[in-house]
């Protein structure tokens, strides 16, 4: 699936995108040139974004889905619009199958306590992969501790990939929710989500997909991949922080009892009895984040513009080269050598601990995630407590590459 | 460059590569755990407090340079001292990374642990230079629960 051909075009010129980029044009404390290497944790924000959010903001303003008048009925075009958007950009057969959320993590929180409490009990089994992020591991055991069923955990060999054969053997009977991630945000690693969707089909149970650190790097297609319930967070999308998406299967989000209370998901409220409104509102209580949505919808548009087989070409170069430079350096390990990754170098200085990286790379101009990123089963595998990770945005080139090599060469330099 | 120097000085340096008093103190009185959650640095400090002073101290744990160098050379600073002293240097310790300039009387009582100072150009770091210090007062508090700064 999602196998992206990578095609060597002239088409994509990163120069060119990195003007779309207000910050990138900042100095950095010490007039350093910003080189920022850290989109796997939030992505810079393009001024088509931004532009969008102002002037809904400025001209464009009212709650959706209540007033008669012309504003609100403009702000539900424009909020509507952005579900259409989404749902163009997953390749989901309906909008209505399209909720927004805070974030990917509301969006599983969401599933585990709708469609967990409405379909579990004691004893059934949830899979996990051993490189979850946090956010697709505590919102199940959360529910685990409510109502008893048990996690299994899909280990991943030293490389960061998953071990197929022993996915396989995790399923059990018992087995009804398969929870994965789409990539890795420590490691990289690009899952072989159709065939863990498959396989988990054919032991009847459902997957949910973690898409958070996908959706900027490659095309998806939940309709094609099968997935019962995908999710992302738009902030790492280019757009916003404070809007994400969950993706439902219709049947399934249909027979789901509502996650939240409050007005928009209602159809009829008595004080004794209240329906609920259709998808997606059931599931999207109170005011949403309308001008979120919309700058999340700016960023779909801003990516439909840039030609990503290409992009997905120049990622693969720079991680290439990234991973040639690192590598030729003494006392430099990288972890998550996946031959299926996105652009992202998780690595350790040897002696030398990752914030101590992250201070020294951050005065020359340098941003990465110094950490255990939200993933700490994954530094238990690898046995270190953090590593400092640089990972590649649209505008990243290579003198953000050149500039994290040198910048490493100086924390050496400072260390030995 | 310059001023990464007055972050890392040759001591600190040196005392996140070969920290003092590391290591286990069977005959302890006192312990307490320490845990950075943002950066997973962990340490178990432990004391000997006799008659009210501090007689001996170690550490075990992992952590940064700056958390690393800072337990080892407050517990360098505080062998001998009285346990009122010893929290004395503590507020001294937390004042000059996190209030205005200090005094010079404060310095002074720093002595060594001044070579901290530049912390508090790095607010984000200043977690790591107190980690030691914070498990330091759970330990004479006799806390039991693990000291989380974050």
């Amino acid at each position: 699936m999602n196998e992206t051909t990578p095609i060597i075009t002239k088409s994509f010129d990163v120069q060119a995108i990195r003007k779309d980029f207000p910050i990138l044009d900042d100095l950095m404390p010490g007039g350093k040139r910003l080189t920022f290497l850290d989109t796997a944790a939030s992505a810079q924000k393009p001024q088509v974004v931004i532009d969008a959010m102002s002037r809904v903001y400025g001209h464009e303003y009212a709650n959706i889905h209540r007033g008669v008048y012309h504003l609100s009925q403009l702000a539900t075009d424009h909020f509507e619009a952005a579900r259409r958007k989404v749902q163009g950009f997953l390749g989901a057969k309906f909008d209505r199958e399209i909720i927004f959320t805070r974030n990917a993590t509301e969006a599983i929180n969401l599933v585990a306590t709708s469609w967990g409490h409405a379909n579990l009990k004691a004893g059934d089994q949830i899979i996990l992969s051993e490189m979850e992020h946090h956010a697709n591991i505590v919102p199940w055991q959360l529910l685990r501790d409510q109502i008893g069923i048990e996690l299994v955990v899909a280990p991943i060999d030293d490389d960061g990939v998953l071990i197929l054969d022993a996915y396989q053997k995790c399923f059990t009977p018992k087995t009804k929710m398969v929870a994965m991630t789409h990539v890795s945000n420590a490691l990289g690693t690009i899952t072989p989500i159709a065939d863990i969707i498959q396989t988990a089909h054919d032991h009847g149970a459902l997957v949910l997909v973690d898409g958070s650190q996908a959706v900027p790097h490659m095309h998806v297609d939940v309709v094609a991949l099968d997935a019962d319930f995908y999710v992302f967070t738009g902030h790492k999308l280019y757009g916003p922080s404070g809007i994400g998406v969950l993706y439902g299967k219709e049947d399934l989000l249909n027979a789901m009892p509502p996650y939240q209370g409050g007005g928009e998901m209602i159809a009829t409220v008595t004080f004794e009895k209240t329906t609920y409104a259709d998808l997606p509102h059931k599931f999207e209580a109170g005011t949403p984040n309308i001008v979120g949505a919309i700058g999340l919808g700016a960023a779909i548009d801003y990516l439909d513009t840039i030609d990503r087989d290409a992009a997905h070409a120049h990622e693969m170069a720079l991680l290439a080269y990234t991973v040639e430079q690192l590598t030729a350096m003494n006392d430099v390990r990288i972890y998550g050598t996946a031959p299926e990754k996105t652009g992202l170098v998780s690595f350790t200085i040897d002696a030398v601990h990752p914030h101590d990286v992250g201070t020294i790379l951050d005065h020359d101009g340098i941003a990465v995630r110094a950490g255990h990123h939200c993933a700490q089963p994954v530094m238990d595998h690898f046995g270190v407590p953090a590593t400092t990770r640089a990972s590649f945005g649209l505008h990243s080139d290579f003198d953000d590459v050149d500039a994290l090599v040198a910048g490493i060469k100086q924390v050496q330099e400072i260390f030995c | 460059m310059s001023d990464l120097r007055e972050l890392y000085q040759e001591v600190i340096l040196d005392h996140g590569k070969n920290p003092r008093n590391f290591g286990p103190l069977p005959e302890a009185n006192r312990q307490a755990h320490g845990h950075n959650p943002l950066c997973g640095d962990k340490i178990t400090l432990r004391l000997v407090v006799k008659d009210g002073v501090v007689e001996d101290l170690s550490f075990e744990g992992a952590g940064c340079a700056i958390s690393v160098a800072s337990t080892s050379l407050m517990t360098g600073a505080l062998k001998g001292q009285t346990e009122a002293d010893a929290r004395a240097l503590f507020e001294d310790f937390h004042g000059m990374l996190t209030s205005a300039d200090p005094t010079p009387d404060q310095l002074e009582a720093l002595d060594k642990l001044a070579v901290f100072s530049g912390v508090r150009d790095y607010p984000l770091r200043v977690k790591c230079a107190t980690l030691g210090w914070h498990t330091l007062n759970a330990a004479l508090d006799e806390s039991d629960e693990m000291v989380v700064t974050e």
